[in-house]
């Protein structure tokens, strides 16, 4: 009887259930924050290399990749076991980084050479070196794999990346300090954050022109504090995130028109952003409150901050 | 391995590069011109002596847009030119406009750089003043063409004023050399205390009758009796004692200007909004830490490079008028765009409160408020400002 009940409640609760785990780098504690994402509860901290940033997992959830910055390597960590079980050359002080579709060739940026190295996953070796502009920073994929783009900070450029063969087929210029870049599902736009400029500029994939611009605006907060870091589309190719930095807000932009729907108020510092596999959540890494919040992605509302440790930075979740 | 793997995609980089550049190679001709001065006396021989301090930063800063250049097919080329102690600065500057120097960074004295200007030569040029924080250079010696990169006095001395008033420091005992820099100094932090409506105490003159090195634990207690006050704000510009009156006051009492926390516009403890990289940079190129000229030097170059790449333009007419328009914007690693003042031309940025091994603080604070922009709390605003181009 009892087991029928079990079964009966499981069979009940399991298509609501979706268990999500968060793994955060810490950037100011060397470690890496476990967190559920259905209850919000902080279950493990793990050691890290020094000043842990980008993260990422495997195409196959099976293996975790975390920029330590300040050890100049991309470190591998068994997703069961969360060991470092070994690590990826990449080049000087790697920062962000993304894993192309195919699962095998990893991008990541090196900021202090100009340069984004281009590492073969299986064969853990670095397969090429591109030159690109001054202070590298963003990385974006499209999804149909076909374009790698890059974004430097100080040249102000969005630099594209040919995976074939590894090389720039054009350069389009951005508004100051472009940090972070995202296409849209449908591989037809993409966006560009400016952290000086507090500004969102959207790119016709095809002519590699600016088709759309935005700049954030909120009562009350100064233009100053408005710095767009972090952005993330939503597969439903209507609605995009964008962090804004220390104006402590995610703003939620329409992608064809181009404007801010609302403003949702987070913790200090707001810099990257993830969803849940089940697209119910968003989550925010707040790099000065220490605390990333959780948001209800139907209802646009912040239900939850965690604390998690010193300097949250990248999340993955699985 | 990878070696020549980057050899190979260098290479088919230039090759894509050079079909841009032949579509429109432009080439942007930049100098530095610095006035020597005479080494004044040391304190102590704790810091070297720059011989490349302005000159470092303009080499970044041309690396910098050649980088960005090889993408939009501008080359930017530099000439630096010294000249002696009581050399001829106009000679050297005419010779730079006649070889055809348009855009000509200087790192001269402040009444240098007011015959500079005012030559029938300028006329032709733009100037970029990386070293002259005297606020005269701001209000009734400014130039049309003439463009400010380092923070006025005024502006640092806003700074610690709008620090101290938030630390309800609001008793000044004020402390300065004799000096003329230090005069002007204290100018400044006068202003700034009426500004903010701070008292000043008590006001004292250093006048180097005894030797500070050795009598400073007992010429200095002395010197600070007096009044009551909150914080001892020194006026000593060249560093000629103002070091010797931490923990020697009379009574314990902070040290603040330019000694103890210092108003710069760069620092080597500053990290944040991604100036690590730009320490990583300096450092590994200069074999020494960026300081303010440096700095502004980069800035200036950076800016020239900015306004030539959005404005898509080598004009003197055109870039000027870009740089002073509301679509250019410079990242300087302060978190904050960073503008031109179209009353006075100089540029708007915060100002960094550092002590020895650390950033105390970042003005203006936000709660400054401004109708304009907040970085317009620190300097001459524009109804202050007496510049008429």
């Amino acid at each position: 009887m009892n087991k029928l009940y079990l079964t009966l409640f499981l069979f009940v609760c399991s298509p609501f259930v979706v268990a999500d785990t968060l793994y955060i780098t810490l950037e100011k504690d060397n470690a890496l924050a476990v967190v559920d994402g259905e209850t919000g509860k902080l279950l493990k901290t793990v050691p890290l290399g020094q000043r842990p940033r980008g993260v990422a997992l495997s195409k196959d959830q099976t293996l975790l990749y975390v920029a330590a910055s300040d050890d100049d390597t991309i470190q591998i960590l068994d997703i069961k076991t969360l060991k470092v079980i070994g690590e990826l050359p990449s080049g000087e002080d790697p920062e962000l980084f993304k894993i192309h579709p195919n699962g095998r060739l990893l991008y990541v940026s090196n900021e202090d050479d100009n340069i984004v190295t281009v590492i073969d996953l299986q064969k853990k070796t670095a397969l090429a070196e591109i030159a690109v502009g001054v202070e590298p920073e963003g990385i974006a994929i499209s999804r149909d794999g076909k374009w790698v783009v890059n974004t430097s900070e100080t040249t102000n450029m969005v630099h594209w990346i040919d995976p074939m063969d590894q090389q720039i087929k054009e350069n389009t210029l951005v508004d100051p300090r472009p940090r972070a870049a995202e296409f849209s599902v449908n591989n037809e736009w993409l966006f560009v954050t400016s952290e000086i400029a507090g500004s969102l500029s959207r790119l016709d994939v095809a002519t590699k022109k600016i088709t759309g611009k935005l700049h954030f605006k909120i009562p009350g907060v100064d233009k100053e504090l408005i710095q767009p870091v972090g952005v993330l589309a939503h597969p439903n190719n209507t609605l995009l995130f964008v962090a804004l930095g220390p104006a402590n807000r995610v703003a939620v932009v329409d992608i064809q028109s181009m404007e801010v729907t609302k403003y949702l108020l987070v913790g200090q510092r707001v810099w990257n952003l993830a969803f849940s596999p089940d697209l119910k959540r968003l989550y925010t890494t707040n790099g000065v409150s220490n605390d990333i919040s959780i948001i209800d992605v139907d209802d646009l509302k912040v239900t939850k901050s965690i604390r998690v440790g010193h300097y949250p930075w990248g999340i993955a979740v699985k | 391995m990878i070696k020549r793997l980057r050899k190979h995609v260098l290479v088919s980089l230039l090759v894509s590069f050079s079909v841009m550049a032949q579509a429109g190679n432009v080439n942007i001709k930049l100098a530095f011109l610095t006035e020597k001065l005479a080494t004044p006396p040391a304190l102590s021989n704790l810091d070297p002596v720059l011989t490349d301090e302005g000159i470092q930063g303009v080499v970044l800063g041309i690396k910098d847009n050649n980088t960005t250049g090889k993408f939009t097919g501008h080359t930017f080329h530099l000439k630096h030119m010294d000249v002696p102690v009581g050399g001829n600065v106009l000679q050297s500057f005419q010779k730079l406009v006649a070889d055809g120097y348009e855009y000509i960074i200087t790192d001269v004295q402040s009444a240098t750089l007011k015959t500079l200007s005012t030559s029938p030569s300028a006329k032709a040029a733009l100037l970029f003043n990386v070293s002259a924080s005297h606020n005269v250079l701001r209000n009734k010696n400014c130039s049309a063409n003439t463009f400010h990169l380092i923070p006025s006095d005024a502006m640092k001395a806003d700074a610690l004023a709008q620090f101290m008033l938030k630390k309800r420091w609001n008793k000044w005992f004020l402390v300065k050399g004799t000096d003329v820099d230090d005069m002007r100094f204290a100018k400044a932090l006068k202003r700034s205390a009426k500004r903010f409506g701070v008292k000043i105490v008590e006001e004292k003159e250093w006048k180097f009758d005894h030797d500070a090195r050795r009598t400073a634990q007992a010429d200095i207690p002395v010197f600070t009796q007096g009044s009551d006050y909150d914080v001892l704000v020194v006026a000593d510009v060249k560093g000629l004692f103002g070091e010797y009156l931490a923990m020697n006051t009379w009574l314990p009492r902070p040290i603040i200007g330019t000694q103890g926390l210092v108003p710069r516009a760069w620092h080597r403890t500053h990290e944040r909004w991604g100036a690590v990289q730009m320490q990583n940079r300096f450092y590994e190129q200069a074999g020494r830490w960026m300081n303010d000229v440096d700095y502004a030097s980069w800035l200036a170059v950076r800016a020239v490079g900015e306004a030539v790449t959005r404005a898509n333009s080598v004009e003197v007419a055109d870039i000027k008028s870009f740089m002073l328009s509301d679509e250019f914007s410079l990242a300087g690693f302060k978190g904050v765009k960073l503008t031109f003042r179209h009353w006075n031309q100089q540029l708007r940025q915060p100002v960094l409160l550092a002590t020895a091994r650390s950033i105390v603080s970042v003005m203006p604070h936000k709660e400054f408020l401004h109708p304009r922009t907040y970085l317009d709390t620190l300097g001459y605003d524009s109804p202050e400002s007496t510049c008429e181009f």
